[in-house]
């Protein structure tokens, strides 16, 4: 694995907030709420939701990225809500939102997982009471060679069986994953030995986060 | 708003039922309704396929441009998948900028028919570096009674493999008024498919009807086909608010190579 490197109360205006990265990849999340859902006739009396917005920043790829959202960063934003929102108890909000910001500063692979690495530490800074941290490690395979965080380089891969990408979160004390997404070709016995390798993973992040938020305590 | 609404008599109803291994139409949890493909749904189209599930119609049609190769990809064609959630399809659909679910529906398709290797991009290009084939597949579903995504991805390999190269005028731009002769060069062997399995308590279930899949909290959908004779996973996605677990996964891993050749030796006789 790359260097991971976590850091929480990366901006004071926020409830909560974090930055988490994977090498080169670095990623920073925002938390507001949870707060009164606008427009009024969305809010829920049954229950509170969840709202991320995950975008790329302009300078964070080589090529600028165009601002505003596209279809991919939409997506992303789903599924982060969907890899967040089963540690969350939102029933204990009615009414409300909680607004989970993730912007990536630099990107080399693996964005929408350090994403979540840095929306969850962020969900716990700002003290929404949670079950427990997710993690969450992009697990790939080049050719028939199993990897755990893939690089852009890697990622690229294209001999044999190609680059397969694999980005997984669980909930980190539990065997529940909250985020599986694949692309590649990839047999279905190996997915199995990946779920190992990511579980791995995660609990070298848990450690992580848990340092990053304890840090914060000791300020 | 969530895509799976529905009452919480239903969902009690429907968790009962599933734990005791039930359902309303008699099938198995892990049967699917009856599939049918038809063709030429459009003669405009280059190819195009109609695949009903029980209730559930989507119609695919792939259309062929002209373009450039992307800069990264000179030796490359293009393969753009997209699509729209049709108000006619469901009352559930509606109007307007695409929501959530009409965005992802093609992304999935894309990525199982793309990782699948059942098209060479590479054969798709006329001058290399200048001009290449830009291969457009666009869904419609038709009728929403569940499982579109399964629905689609048939579709769109079913609309793949009847699709025809345009004919070329001197000028290097397409002449509609010539037929063409010419199939798309696809791989015959392989047939890329999405296998949903949907989630409901501690149930899991293939291909459910509307009210099924509404009432359901979690949905992942796995893109497969067979490539050098194995079966290869050539996409995921989780969908939704509840957590799989190892064994979940675990169990699909095992279904999954007999699910897939259980449907495509159903599909065969539509080809």
């Amino acid at each position: 694995m790359r260097k991971m490197y976590a850091k929480v109360g990366v901006v004071p205006n926020a409830d909560g907030s974090a930055m988490f990265a994977f090498g080169d990849t670095v990623a920073i999340a925002a938390v507001y709420g949870p707060r009164q859902l606008h427009p009024q006739h969305m809010q829920d009396p049954g229950t509170g939701i969840l709202r991320v917005n995950y975008d790329l920043l302009s300078f964070s790829v080589y090529e600028r990225k165009k601002p505003g959202p596209s279809r991919r960063s939409q997506e992303i934003s789903k599924v982060t809500e969907w890899a967040l929102s089963p540690v969350l108890d939102l029933k204990e909000f009615p009414n409300t939102v909680i607004d989970v910001q993730v912007y990536i500063l630099q990107a080399d692979a693996g964005t929408r997982t350090a994403g979540i690495n840095a929306a969850s530490l962020a969900l716990a800074h700002a003290g929404v009471p949670m079950k427990d941290l997710v993690c969450s490690i992009s697990v790939g395979k080049l050719d028939k060679n199993l990897v755990v965080d893939l690089d852009k380089d890697e990622e690229d891969y294209d001999e044999g069986e190609g680059a397969t990408d694999f980005p997984i979160a669980k909930i980190a004390s539990t065997n529940e994953y909250t985020l599986l997404q694949l692309d590649g070709k990839i047999q279905p016995g190996v997915v199995k030995e990946i779920l190992g390798l990511a579980d791995k993973a995660c609990e070298e992040i848990y450690e992580v986060q848990k340092k990053a938020l304890k840090e914060a305590i000791e300020q | 708003m969530s895509a799976m609404e529905c009452s919480n008599m239903t969902k009690e109803t429907l968790d009962r039922m599933f734990t005791e291994g039930k359902r309303f139409d008699g099938r198995g949890l892990l049967d699917y309704r009856p599939i049918e493909i038809s063709f030429d749904v459009s003669n405009k189209a280059e190819g195009s396929a109609r695949v009903k599930i029980g209730k559930t119609e989507v119609i695919v049609g792939v259309k062929m441009v002209v373009g450039e190769p992307y800069p990264d990809s000179p030796d490359k064609g293009n393969l753009t998948v997209s699509g729209d959630l049709l108000p006619m399809a469901s009352p559930r659909f509606e109007s307007g900028p695409p929501k959530f679910n009409a965005i992802e529906l093609p992304r999935l398709v894309d990525r199982a028919i793309r990782h699948s290797g059942i098209l060479d991009l590479k054969e798709l290009v006329i001058t290399s570096g200048e001009k290449v084939w830009i291969v457009i597949i666009d869904i419609y579903p038709i009728n929403d009674d569940g499982n579109i995504i399964d629905a689609a991805t048939i579709g769109a390999t079913a609309a793949l493999r009847k699709t025809m190269i345009p004919v070329l005028d001197e000028k290097g731009g397409i002449d509609y008024h010539k037929k063409s002769k010419t199939p798309l060069s696809i791989a015959k062997d392989i047939f890329p498919m999405i296998i949903t399995f949907f989630k409901l308590g501690d149930s899991v279930l293939l291909d459910p009807t509307r009210e099924e899949q509404e009432a359901c909290e979690a949905r992942i959908a796995w893109g497969i086909s067979k490539w050098e004779g194995q079966h290869m996973i050539n996409s995921c996605q989780k969908g939704e608010e509840l957590a799989f677990t190892r064994s979940d996964v675990e169990s699909m891993m095992d279904l999954i190579p007999k699910k897939f050749d259980e449907v495509s030796e159903k599909l065969k006789k539509f080809f």
